[in-house]
């Protein structure tokens, strides 16, 4: 089976606000909400990271549902970001993603001292 | 409820603060007549300190990030924070003159993924814009900026502040912004100076002007609708906060003061002292700001215009008092309705003499903001769950 990767879209904005996740596309300006599962979806999606992978460590684990079932869901939630330009999916590993939320996560990112 | 409100409604629950309004400087390539702000640097953030400023933004859940000044582009690491704050995802507009924005600087805000440019325009004619602005050819660079802004791929708000000197070239600005595939909203509003000198309200539009204004269908959309009475006075109303200020919104200025409101100049707290989230959820002014209930106001909890006014707690503090009437926003509900406010009926008053609103503020009733105002605009708006 051919591995999916998923990354964030460098053109989007993206916050949580208490059990969801806010995002807001700057292409359209479109505004979504993502579940809690979604939001752990988006969260992993760092583009070296295969959906089976994220699925099974991530979603599977911290909502007890079996792997075939959540896989599907996730490969649906996928598509449909995908289609609003909000997820990038390859079949190959996604060089650079958006840089993760947060002051420390982000200093991290820019390469400075923690 | 739409999704954006849903957004609100949330944030307040949580005391998350959704929406901060960041100026980075207060310094302008312009001296706009009505400006309240004093433009010498009196001791900017630097670049790193706006930096952890917004990693403390990020944290605490601002999504929305609207930055200003004075005119933000005239920084020299105006690009680095909007690269910072893309890198921290915020959603992010910028308010600008667009006098400085050229080709390469409108593909680099595009390439960044700035939602939104918001640019101020104050007449399709140079020999009004360029009065008003005080800069000589500020109309034709700011056109052109828009220009670049918009074949790079930017959204483009044309923001147009209605004044005496203006007030007949605005339908001349909304032809212009469309011309420019920019969207329109005109704002009446004309704030007393940061340090307390109100001389410039003298440049805002009579209230009597304001009744045909509110006739205007492009500005209203159903000026019958608009301007029909008050709706009947309910629990909702009643119970309802005043405003986002303080609640899901707050201001920052270049020095690190935070404010409830870029309209509330209640000094808060500073950043460069104290943890943003400190402020923002210990702040005893800001506690102060989050007790106002509609139900307690003195004068306005018995006025017919309780359910649909704006009234600006922070134009109202700066009458004296944030829990009393914000004398702008009752002309502004008398204009419309033709019905006194309460305020207006204890100072024995049943129309406005000229000049009685010493402060011009921020909008229109909510009906209009759908129009006209919106401070975020969103559309369309569409939800997806996993």
């Amino acid at each position: 089976m051919t591995p999916t990767y998923i990354a964030r879209s460098t053109a989007v904005a993206a916050r949580r606000l208490g059990d969801e996740m806010v995002v807001m596309s700057a292409l359209d300006s479109t505004l979504f909400t993502l579940s809690e599962v979604g939001a752990v979806l988006w969260q992993a999606a760092d583009g070296r990271t295969p959906l089976d992978e994220i699925v099974r460590e991530h979603v599977c684990t911290a909502f007890s549902v079996d792997a075939g079932t959540a896989l599907r869901d996730a490969e649906e939630f996928v598509r449909a970001l995908a289609e609003r330009g909000i997820l990038l999916v390859s079949s190959q590993p996604i060089a650079s993603p958006a840089a993760p939320q947060g002051e420390a996560a982000a200093a991290s990112a820019a390469g400075e001292p923690r | 409820m739409s999704l954006m409100a849903e957004l609100i409604r949330k944030a307040v629950a949580l005391g998350v603060p959704l929406t901060a309004h960041v100026d980075l400087t207060y310094r302008c390539n312009e001296r706009c007549e009505h400006c309240y702000l004093d433009h010498d640097d009196k001791g900017e953030m630097s670049f790193n300190e706006i930096s952890g400023l917004l990693g403390q933004l990020a944290d605490a859940g601002v999504f929305f990030l609207i930055l200003s000044g004075g005119e933000p582009m005239l920084r020299r690491d105006f690009f680095d924070i909007v690269a910072r704050a893309r890198a921290l995802l915020f959603n992010v507009k910028v308010k600008t003159n667009a006098v400085l924005v050229r080709t390469a600087e409108a593909q680099r805000l595009r390439a960044l993924g700035v939602e939104q440019m918001q640019v101020s325009v104050y007449s399709h004619r140079p020999e009004i814009h360029d009065a008003v602005t005080k800069l000589p050819g500020s109309l034709r660079r700011t056109i052109e900026g828009i220009r670049a802004l918009r074949a790079a791929g930017l959204k483009v708000a044309v923001a147009n502040v209605m004044m005496r000197s203006n007030l007949a070239d605005r339908q001349g600005v909304a032809a212009m912004a469309r011309e420019l595939g920019a969207t329109y909203s005109a704002d009446p509003t004309v704030t007393p100076m940061m340090d307390g000198d109100r001389s410039v309200l003298d440049l805002r539009i009579e209230g009597s002007e304001l009744h045909s204004l509110f006739q205007d269908k492009e500005l209203v959309g159903d000026p019958e609708a608009f301007c029909a009475p008050p709706p009947p006075v309910d629990d909702d109303a009643r119970n309802a906060l005043p405003c986002s200020a303080g609640h899901s919104s707050c201001y920052i200025s270049p020095y690190g003061d935070v404010f409830p409101c870029v309209q509330f100049p209640l000094p808060s707290g500073n950043i460069r002292t104290q943890k943003f989230l400190d402020i923002w959820r210990h702040s005893p002014q800001l506690e102060e700001v989050r007790s106002i209930r509609t139900v307690g106001l003195p004068v306005c909890s018995s006025c017919a215009h309780l359910g649909a006014c704006t009234r600006c707690p922070g134009l109202a503090w700066t009458e004296g008092n944030m829990r009393g009437p914000s004398s702008a926003d009752c002309e502004k509900s008398f204009y419309r309705t033709g019905v006194p406010s309460a305020n207006m009926l204890a100072r024995g008053l049943t129309t406005f003499p000229v000049g009685i609103a010493e402060t011009g503020l921020a909008a229109f009733p909510p009906a209009a903001h759908r129009h006209a105002m919106g401070l975020i605009q969103i559309a369309p708006l569409r939800q997806t769950a996993a």
